[in-house]
């Protein structure tokens, strides 16, 4: 044996690729996404939670504490808190305090109706808190056609108050659409702009975001847009690697993340009520996986729940194993083809290839959210020009 | 925080240029971006 | 290109023959093929991807150097190489620090 070899030998056992490992499901998430209320003072066209009213049954804050004690116990290190916007609840700060308290780390996503300069310096001197700004236009014209009047306004000054209280590294959350996918170079810059770190994330088909999708969601030529712009200049661009769907444009490996569904594997979502979906964007009866107060706590929930063991078990690629590109692609996103009335065991509504084109074209039958706590009906404003591409009169900076 | 810096056992095997002690390494440890999982929003 | 291998060399950075521990902020969390940490201070995420490097990471604390602490995890001196560059790449990350170092920070 050559001594290279010999360093060999102390690992008998091949040690499956960490993904494998994932695609099998952990004792515990990873991280999990954690929707604190359904209340929200805007009404975005796509809100993903169908989001608006508070829900009568909404966990108390003992509930709320109860879960976070048994994150801890299960060392789970990170939630994302959200909604809604979640700090709307009264108690959000108490929340907060007391996860970080207990060991559980938070990142938290607002439209910033509630960073006011007093919340931001108290931020500011957090080590463990987070804050995501949520913002779908580098321009009012734009953001606000999905997210209403005024709320550009309002995630700016919510940004402006971060950086002026020395908050690093605020995070600025975009959902590309079709709109949008042109500002990617000024999304980056208003980052850069408020020493925050740019986040782009799919649009997918869920909650009211079924209703506009067809309209929002980005073409074949955007998606190879943005995969190209996420290869040239994604460096420090954070994806929650939400665009595995579009690695079959380029080599495997381009994009960061790991590459594959981590739905009920090593996330999760836990609803205002203390419902359990596979995923924040699969809140339907079909990726219902439990109820903490009903089914004896979150814990029992993740390790026994029918739904996640199903989810854990090799994933057959059915209509899609003759493809190529399964290994990279994986599929695409369950959600995405759940809530476009796609087969789950076929190709992903904006696969690279165009296989979803022809099944998008037929009849198709779009379930509708478990819930919907909307206020009124959000209706999408109507660009009337072609967005403009770069900052104009509107421009913050 | 320094956003998606990844060590990936797959990528590190399609790499010829490693040593045989560092291929086998990133068998041992790999980091993992806390934003890098999909299912979070 | 993003998300391939970069083969940086950490062994600047990391010394087996000091003495090394787990940051402060540190949290070890078991998996059943090694292990879980994280960082709560950068926030990152490593995987400790076999049962005998989780050991050698807890233990190095209890150890005066970190060949010794693979020594009594059973990695004999010519197999250590891969065990310490993983833990070098682990320093590089700030998940361990040098025995002695203030890391309240």
């Amino acid at each position: 044996m050559t001594p290279v070899d010999s360093a060999l030998a102390p690992i008998t056992q091949p040690v499956p690729r960490l993904v494998e490992q994932f695609e099998r499901g952990l004792d515990a998430p990873i991280c999990l996404t954690w929707e604190l209320t359904y209340a929200c003072n805007l009404a975005c066209v796509h809100c993903l939670s169908s989001s608006g009213k508070r829900d009568p049954r909404e966990l108390t804050t003992q509930q709320c504490k109860d879960i976070i004690d048994e994150l801890e116990r299960m060392q789970v290190f990170y939630v994302n808190i959200g909604g809604g916007e979640p700090t709307v609840r009264p108690d959000f700060w108490e929340l907060v305090d007391y996860a970080t308290a207990h060991h559980v780390g938070v990142k938290f996503s607002t439209n910033g109706v509630r960073i006011t300069p007093e919340v931001a310096k108290r931020l500011a001197a957090s080590d463990y808190v987070d804050v995501q700004i949520s913002l779908d236009g580098a321009t009012a014209e734009v953001n606000d056609a999905v997210r209403g009047a005024g709320s550009f306004a309002m995630a700016i000054r919510a940004l402006e108050n971060l950086a002026d209280a020395g908050f690093k590294d605020a995070k600025i959350s975009v959902v590309v659409t079709r709109q949008n996918v042109d500002q990617l170079d000024e999304f980056a810059a208003l980052a850069a702009h408020y020493g925050a770190t740019l986040r782009i994330t799919r649009l997918r088909p869920s909650g009211r975001g079924a209703d506009v999708w067809d309209e929002l969601h980005p073409t074949a030529e955007q998606q190879v847009q943005l995969y190209e712009w996420l290869v040239a200049k994604g460096d420090r661009v954070l994806t929650g690697d939400s665009f595995f769907h579009l690695s079959g444009l380029g080599e495997p490996g381009a994009l960061a993340g790991l590459n594959l569904c981590g739905a009920g594997r090593v996330v999760c979502l836990i609803d205002p009520v203390g419902d359990v979906y596979a995923c924040p964007f699969a809140i339907h009866d079909r990726f219902h996986a439990g109820n903490i107060v009903s089914d004896s706590g979150f814990d029992n929930v993740w390790k026994n729940a029918p739904l996640f063991r199903e989810l854990r078990e090799p994933q057959s690629a059915g209509a899609c194993s003759s493809c190529g590109h399964y290994d990279s692609c994986r599929g695409g996103c369950m959600a995405a083809k759940f809530f476009t009335g796609l087969p789950l065991d076929g190709p992903d509504p904006e696969c690279v290839e165009g296989y979803g084109t022809p099944a998008l074209a037929q009849h198709r039958v779009k379930p509708k959210p478990s819930g919907d706590h909307s206020r009124g009906t959000p209706v999408m404003l109507k660009l009337l020009t072609k967005p403009p591409a770069g900052l104009c009169n509107e421009s913050p900076v | 925080m320094e956003p998606n810096q990844e060590v990936g056992a797959e990528a590190g095997a399609a790499t010829a240029a490693t040593s045989g002690a560092e291929l086998v390494t990133e068998t041992l440890v790999e980091e993992v971006s806390i934003d890098g999982m999909c299912g979070v929003y | 290109m993003r998300g391939l291998l970069t083969v940086s060399s950490p062994a600047a950075a990391f010394d087996p023959d000091l003495t090394w521990r787990l940051h402060h902020q540190v949290a070890v969390r078991p998996e059943p093929f090694g292990a879980l940490l994280y960082h709560f201070g950068t926030r990152k995420l490593s995987f400790l991807k076999n049962r005998t490097i989780v050991e050698v990471v807890n233990s190095l604390g209890d150890h005066p150097d970190a060949r010794s602490a693979c020594r009594a995890a059973g990695i004999d001196d010519a197999a250590q190489a891969p065990y310490l560059h993983a833990l070098g790449v682990l320093a590089q990350s700030k998940m361990l620090v040098r025995e002695g170092t203030n890391d309240s920070g």
